[in-house]
């Protein structure tokens, strides 16, 4: 599945999409950074109530395809600026984590 | 083994927000160079890693990222308070972030792990009250 055909699911919702083909081929969930770098694979969407200007740098150096924003936590604008720019897919979604990940488990 | 490139970065201690800015920039070049995804993954994780360190535990500092035929060559050069214990500070979930850095989803205590885990080779040399220098290689 493609980041653009998450965010056509309407439960997923786009806040910035600078590389709409990047493939989802799995999720990691997790909010400290290092655990992230440490664990997340290359192409999975990374799912995390996590939301300042860290979280793009770390999503650009593992290689995540996706950043998905969980319990609809917002964004800067400062930082979806730098999102953008660096090419980071951000997507929010209402549900919890756990709901997130299942759904897109379903999608792949 | 000559040199092929060398790549020199000053890194703020001050400027939390763009902390990241050489590791991101040495991927950049790795990439213009063509080199394996994963290796550009693991030296450039490594790198912001210890690049990371120097501004939250070190007042920022100076990394130098050398390319060899064969090896990738990063160095990490503070003059900060230096670590104590180098094998306790190794050791996973060990930390002394502050709560702010926390509350940014720093100080997991992984840092370092991570460090030694993507790289081939790594040396931590330190002295209290004078500074630290990771030295870190990737073979190609
Ligand atoms: N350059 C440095 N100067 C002084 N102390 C350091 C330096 N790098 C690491 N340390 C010490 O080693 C500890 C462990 O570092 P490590 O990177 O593993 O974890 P962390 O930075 O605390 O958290 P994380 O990296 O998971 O966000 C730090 O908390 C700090 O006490
Ligand atoms: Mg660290």
């Amino acid at each position: 599945m493609t980041v653009y055909e998450l965010s056509q699911n309407s439960q997923f919702n786009v806040l910035t999409m600078p590389e709409p083909e990047r493939v989802i081929n799995g999720a990691y969930v997790g909010d400290l950074l290092s655990w992230v770098m440490g664990k997340a694979q290359y192409d999975n969407i990374w799912i995390t109530i996590m939301s300042n200007i860290n979280v793009v740098a770390v999503a650009s150096l593992s290689d995540v395809s996706c950043v998905l924003l969980a319990e609809d936590v917002t964004l800067d604008s400062e930082v979806l600026n730098t999102a953008k720019e660096k090419g980071i897919n951000i997507l929010s979604t209402p549900l919890a984590a756990y709901e997130a990940a299942i759904t897109i488990s379903g999608m792949i | 083994m000559s040199e092929i490139l060398n790549f020199h970065f000053q890194v703020d201690g001050n400027d939390f927000t763009s902390a990241g800015q050489a590791s991101i920039q040495i991927k950049k070049i790795l990439r213009r160079l063509g080199l394996d995804p994963e290796i550009i993954r693991r030296v450039s994780i490594a790198m912001y890693e210890g690049e990371i360190n120097m501004v939250i535990h070190a007042h920022g500092g100076e990394a130098d990222v050398n390319v060899y035929e064969d090896h990738i060559e990063i160095i990490l050069k503070d003059n900060g308070p230096g670590i104590k214990d180098i094998e306790q500070a190794m050791q996973e979930g060990f930390s002394t972030a502050p709560d702010q850095i926390r509350s940014l989803g720093f100080g997991a205590g992984m840092g370092l792990p991570n460090m030694k885990r993507y790289t081939d080779d790594m040396k931590i040399e330190s002295e209290v009250g004078v500074g630290t220098t990771v030295t870190m290689c990737v073979n190609l």
